[in-house]
């Protein structure tokens, strides 16, 4: 079962692609965890570009979604929303509408923030967006704050929050599993 | 109040005519608005053969139909209806009964995984013949439910305040049926 971990942060030492790797070293078997490293490679929407001969970039950021089973996001928060880069990419993701790449497909989004807040209205707008694109969005949150002193090696320096990103993970390769179920 | 007799009920087993039938909603849209839509597949079947009359039904959630295709997408989206997970909406009486000429059907609807009792109104007419052979009967029913008890959460804030669809929804089925063959 392959997750497709997306950090919507660019910078090299993001606490958000730092939180992905947490992750990835909780997914539970036979769930992998699959870094996507081309967002910043992905150009600005423009219906014009968009179709068969879509930029390489958002191709393969399409490719990367249609391969995988399950999407996982992790989020900061600028200006009390999402990064626009990563809005950027799931409006490349969403098309064509409804049958996009993204349809019916499970996803869970969690944030981390050197802030207090842990960049909960982010995820909270990136599941609002994810919704309307049609996904199977995973009713979880898992706001990380005071990000510089949040981690502790290869762990979630706060245990409950390490166990609930544990939780989060194991919820959303049950909503694979009963969609493949349903599928059966 | 009085328990409608089996034989005020037609007797034997009548299925949905589907092209002389129609199974919609109206919800209140962008606060001021009423708006309206319709199932095309569903199937619903009156049985009156053995003991209590019984009416139940399915309706295929991913043949919503609304006049456009990416409101379609959206309904049978996991954000509303979950076509893939909930590929059908059901409805199984518990109870028919007459309140003065009003046909009273109490029953069990499924939505998204979600069971709730509830008590839908209208009337029953017929047996009348048809041209073509057979009889067929009309049966015309009307209830209101909170979609948000189905888990139907989806709704935007009004810049100028309410929201843009309303809670509560009026559900009908305009039933022709005809003998089962």
């Amino acid at each position: 079962m392959r997750v497709l971990a997306i950090s919507g942060s660019l910078r090299r030492d993001s606490h958000n692609t730092r939180l992905l790797r947490v992750a990835a070293g909780l997914a539970p078997p036979p769930a992998e965890l699959e870094l996507f490293d081309g967002l910043k490679d992905v150009p600005p929407y423009d219906e014009d570009d968009d179709g068969d001969l879509a930029p390489e970039g958002a191709r393969r950021l399409r490719e990367a979604i249609a391969r995988a089973d399950a999407v996982l996001i992790a989020t900061p928060e600028y200006n009390s929303s999402i990064p626009g880069q990563l809005k950027n990419a799931l409006d490349w993701a969403s098309r064509p509408f409804p049958d996009s790449v993204l349809r019916n497909k499970p996803v869970a989004v969690i944030g981390a923030s050197t802030g207090m807040f842990g960049a909960v209205w982010a995820q909270a707008e990136v599941r609002k967006v994810l919704g309307a694109i049609g996904a199977r969005v995973v009713e979880v949150e898992l706001p990380v704050a005071g990000a510089e002193e949040a981690f502790a090696g290869n762990r979630l320096a706060d245990r409950e929050l390490h166990q609930r990103l544990a939780q989060i993970l194991t919820e959303l390769v049950e909503a694979v599993e009963h969609r493949h179920l349903v599928a059966a | 109040m009085t328990t409608l007799q089996a034989t005020a009920i037609p007797t034997g087993v009548w299925k949905s005519d589907p092209v002389h039938s129609e199974v919609g909603f109206a919800v209140k849209h962008m606060v001021v608005a009423t708006f309206r839509g319709a199932f095309t597949d569903f199937g619903v079947t009156l049985a009156n053969d053995e003991g209590e009359p019984r009416l139940y039904g399915a309706v295929r959630t991913d043949s919503v139909q609304v006049r456009d295709e990416n409101l379609h997408g959206h309904l049978v989206s996991p954000e509303f209806f979950d076509s893939e997970r909930y590929p059908e909406i059901t409805f199984t009486s518990t109870a028919i009964r007459a309140d003065g000429s009003d046909l009273v059907v109490d029953g069990d609807l499924t939505i998204k995984g979600t069971t709730k009792r509830v008590e839908a109104r209208g009337h029953i007419d017929g047996p009348v013949a048809h041209p073509a052979g057979g009889e067929r009967i009309g049966i015309d029913l009307e209830t209101q439910v909170d979609r948000t008890e189905f888990g139907l959460n989806w709704n935007a804030p009004m810049p100028s305040g309410g929201v843009a669809v309303q809670n509560e929804v009026t559900l009908t089925v305009h039933l022709e049926l005809a003998p089962e063959e």
